[in-house]
């Protein structure tokens, strides 16, 4: 283990989050909000302080392997969080450490579960902190932290495999540094053309404009008003649907439509992507319309015509399966049919590559298809054949690495669910309807874990998660950032041969 | 600059390492997935799992944008298929290596009708190199600079050598001999040669000289440095023939030892004048008998490294003559210097640094002035030499007052075809060629050296 460069990305990542943290500072100042500029002066001081030592003096030996590569990232997360929660606790916005430690592993992990009962109460600088965390975290930090510094010579690429999502990482350019700079360019880019088409509305600030484009961009999902979208105009939930879509397909195929290769950019994984997509919409338009069950945040029924009941769907829809988590209307009032489809959407996610959670697309596509390899191994026992995607033939261990992630997958979250379970009958018995614990219980472990946001019953669209006891919360947290960083990160963290000399 | 490289064996390999120390952006095409993993894992380069000589494949390594193109796979046809489709992709330069004596002997060919930059071939060049060796065995290694005009040779201590013992700078004042120390190796370790350093027995010293310079100093020294009279050859492999090729015009009695009876007879009928001997290459008795105590020098040229390393540590025991050991693996360097061998050929090192050098001087049009470039020591010296094109804040100053990066020297002047050994006093002039040895790899300019 290369203990002093781990140091020394820990001692740049904050020395980064103290600069980023200009952004609620400038906020503050512009809307004269003195308790919160304070507490984030106080909190980049502090970061300030503490990475000074550690990135005064580069270390010698740079080299960065796989398993370094690991801790860096989830260390980073752990740290940038643990951080990056003191503004919203030193200016008392959000009183309790434990709630806004959650807080800000939901804003990084791009989960955008919320305890805040209220953020229209919340000071501005706050909630552009909060959309802020959306944004840097849904590319990566440190893959920012790349594109901008040399930060480790030649290896960097274990560090930009353990925070991209996706089964298999690929660089665009030669150089790590030229690829990480090209995927922040075209984020900005989205960010900011979403920005613009955003502002051309009346009815939305530019304050909200900026807050939406950086939560959308990095499929966050943290609100600015009590009723999420609902109350933005037909425009703005349509631009919202959009770009929470664009924003769950591989940056990769945006890099190869610059490049003029359209026809490899639609490849199986983005084709999928858009058939699950139209065919949720489909199903749950029908079902909706069908049973007139539109129901607004404040527990009315509205128009039930069939094109606002299409947008409304297609909003939702668009929100879970990009693991953005805005919401409209309150699907909690929908069927059990529609429910159950948003949930399989849930844990199907986005596109590897992309800003948003989940298993990924891509994934579900490797397993189907050595599914099917297997089926016909049992035929024909002696056939050889190989997993291919997209005319690639596919390397064994890429299909064997896509099935430990599922077992892996699998394990952690019925581990954490169980643990949920305890710990909140031990610490927090009743505080959920005895009737809707269980489903409360495992939307809340599917929504953090795939970094969605709302889920069912106590925790749905227009409920927030600040119900769970301490426990429950760190238990969540963990399943957040482990979600966010594709399990093995954070898993390393807590395998004892790693931390052997 | 954009390289492709095709083939991710151990020469394509090193070259990746180095271009990339360089800043050059490097994608390597190989068609194994498990070559690539492991080279992409250790340094910041691309790679790509396909034939190198599909147009999809090349294009995917986005052949259109790339400015050079380097075949090193195994195989002579598949890297000049590649070169050739490469041309046709885009007008990037082209590299080949090429292994078989066929298309070495129609190189010039095939560069002016494919395009190639260059056609290399590893077992051409070592053998130009041992033949140099032959003509002056008191080295272990001779690059040429400026022309010819100055040699970079590297010199080993004898046991009983008159130096051992005394600083750089005794030794220059007692023989006066207009040379120049540049680096010393000891063991693993390298130096540049400050004047206090003391000489060890068994140091391997490079020395930066004219070349009647080095012939009288090797003289003083009193050590014999005459053109060796008669070879012993072990193994007729491709380096074998190429020898006898290159020294055939000199009167050197060459005898070579094949155990393959098809190469004895291919040799003895292309070089009538050769003395070949079908036999165990191992058999004590058989070296014996041919005499190899009277030998002047003795080559293991065979196809196993192992059993070069071991005959010739058996030659250098039972005879007093120069032995050249050739080894084809690049990570054997280390141990090889443990073995205590006289000269040892490395002809992928060789190959990967003409490659480099070229990649340089390539780099030259954008900001380098660069004209040659050698790895003195691999990985760690480098000797280069520049040419002074336009004035640059060292031009005219006294070498004694400028402030010279650590580990770096000027080792060389060349002005008008003479080659000035540099002391404090003299300048640096326009028009002038420098030799400078470095620690510092990576030099792109004259004005790198100084802090």
């Amino acid at each position: 283990m290369n203990h002093k460069m781990i140091r020394y990305t820990l001692g740049v990542i904050l020395s980064f989050e103290a600069v980023f943290l200009l952004i609620p500072i400038i906020t503050a100042l512009c809307y004269g909000e003195w308790d919160a500029l304070f507490a984030t002066l106080l909190t980049a001081a502090i970061c300030l302080a503490i990475s000074l030592p550690f990135i005064a003096k580069q270390p010698k030996t740079t080299e960065v392997f796989a398993k370094e590569g690991f801790v860096i990232v989830s260390l980073s997360w752990i740290v940038l969080s643990f951080f990056g929660c003191l503004p919203f606790f030193f200016s008392r916005s959000i009183p309790n450490f434990i709630d806004a430690f959650f807080e800000t592993v939901s804003g990084f992990t791009t989960t955008g579960s919320s305890i805040i009962p209220s953020v229209e109460d919340m000071p501005k600088s706050m909630l552009i902190w909060r959309s802020f965390t959306h944004w840097i975290g849904g590319m990566g930090v440190l893959v920012f932290v790349m594109a901008i510094l040399p930060l480790s010579g030649a290896q960097n690429m274990h560090i930009m495999r353990a925070e991209s999502p996706g089964p298999t990482v690929s660089k665009l350019v030669p150089r790590v540094k030229k690829t990480a700079s090209i995927l922040y360019l075209i984020y900005i880019a989205l960010t900011v053309l979403m920005f613009f088409m955003l502002v051309f509305d009346p009815g939305i600030t530019v304050f909200e404009a900026i807050n939406t484009a950086m939560a959308t961009a990095g499929t966050g999902g943290f609100g600015f008003r009590n009723d999420s979208m609902f109350s933005m105009s037909s425009y703005v939930q349509i631009i919202v649907t959009v770009f929470m879509l664009l924003f769950s397909l591989n940056f990769n195929s945006y890099y190869l439509i610059l490049k003029g290769k359209i026809r490899d950019a639609f490849n199986t994984e983005i084709i999928v992507f858009l058939c699950i997509v139209v065919s949720a919409i489909a199903i749950i338009t029908a079902d909706v319309y069908l049973n007139n069950s539109l129901v607004s945040p404040s527990g009315e029924a509205i128009n039930g015509s069939f094109g606002n009941v299409l947008k409304h769907v297609s909003f939702n829809v668009g929100s879970i399966i990009s693991t953005t988590g805005f919401g409209t209307v309150d699907f909690q009032h929908w069927s059990a049919l529609s429910h159950f489809i948003l949930i399989m959407l849930m844990f199907c996610g986005a596109c590897a590559g992309s800003t948003g959670g989940g298993f990924k697309v891509s994934r579900i596509v490797i397993l189907f298809k050595a599914m099917l390899r297997e089926f016909g191994n049992l035929i024909h026992p002696n056939q050889v054949k190989k997993v291919s995607i997209d005319d690639k033939p596919l390397d064994n261990s890429a299909v064997h690495s896509v099935l430990t992630y599922l077992t892996t997958y699998v394990f952690i979250f019925f581990g954490s669910l169980l643990l949920l379970f305890v710990g909140e009958s031990v610490f927090n018995p009743g505080a959920v309807d005895p009737s809707a614990n269980f489903m409360t219980n495992f939307t809340a472990v599917t929504a953090c874990f795939n970094n969605i946001g709302p889920g069912l019953e106590a925790v749905g669209p227009t409920q927030n998660f600040a119900h769970f006891s301490p426990v429950g919360k760190l238990i969540l947290s963990f399943d957040m950032l482990a979600g966010r960083l594709e399990l093995f990160p954070m898993l390393i963290l807590f395998t004892p041969s790693t931390w052997k000399k | 600059m954009n390289i492709i490289i095709v083939g991710c064996g151990q020469v394509g390999q090193h070259l990746a390492e180095q271009l990339i120390k360089d800043k050059n952006n490097v994608t390597v095409i190989d068609k194994s997935y498990d070559n690539l993993k492991s080279l992409t894992d250790r340094i910041d380069a691309m790679g790509i799992v396909g034939n190198g000589a599909s147009q999809v494949t090349l294009a995917e390594a986005d052949i259109e944008n790339a400015d050079l193109l380097i075949a090193v796979t195994n195989s002579d046809e598949l890297n000049l298929l590649c070169c050739t489709i490469a041309k046709k992709c885009s007008n990037c330069q082209v590299i080949a290596r090429v292994r078989s004596h066929v298309y070495n002997n129609e190189s010039d060919f095939l560069k002016t009708e494919l395009g190639l930059a260059m056609v290399i071939n590893p077992d051409y060049v070592a053998a130009q190199e041992i033949a140099r060796i032959l003509r002056s065995p008191s080295a272990i290694s001779i690059e040429t600079f400026g022309k010819g005009k100055v040699e970079l040779l590297k010199y080993k201590l004898p046991d009983d050598s008159a130096i051992i013992g005394m600083s750089v700078k005794d030794v220059m004042m007692k023989y006066k001999s207009d040379i120049l120390f540049a680096t010393i190796e000891r063991g693993d370790k390298a130096y540049i040669a400050k004047g206090d350093f003391i000489f060890n027995a068994r140091d391997v010293v490079s020395i930066i000289s004219s070349l009647e310079a080095s012939q009288s100093f090797f003289k003083k020294l009193g050590s014999k440095n005459q053109s060796v009279k008669s070879t012993m050859i072990v193994g007729a492999g491709e380096i074998a023939h190429y020898l006898c090729d290159e020294i055939k015009k000199s009167k050197m009695s060459i005898k070579v030892i094949e155990r393959d009876m098809a190469r004895c007879d291919d040799i003895s009928s292309t070089f009538p004048h050769v003395t070949v001997v079908h036999g165990d290459t191992t058999s004590h008795e058989l070296m014996a008998e041919e005499g190899i105590n009277k030998a002047g020098a003795f080559l293991a040229l065979s196809d196993s490294d192992e059993e070069n390393m071991i005959i010739s540590m058996h030659a250098k025991e039972k005879s007093g003559a120069k032995i050249i050991t050739k080894i084809s693996r690049m990570d054997y360097d280390s141990v090889a210097n443990r073995l205590g061998l006289d000269t040892v050929i490395y002809p992928k090192t060789i190959i990967s640094d003409m490659i480099l050098r070229y990649v340089r001087s390539a780099n030259n049009t954008r900001g380098s002035n660069m004209e040659t470039l050698y790895n003195v020591i691999p990985g760690e010296v480098e000797a280069s030499e520049f040419f002074i094109r336009k004035p640059s804040e060292i031009v005219g100053v006294p070498i004694s007052k400028l402030r010279f990066k650590k580990n770096v020297l000027i080792a060389a002047i060349l002005r008008n075809g003479e080659v000035i050994m540099p002391r404090g006093y003299d300048t640096i002039e326009m028009g002038d060629s420098v030799v400078i040895v470095s620690k510092v790899t990576g030099l792109r300019d004259i004005t790198d050296i100084i802090e």
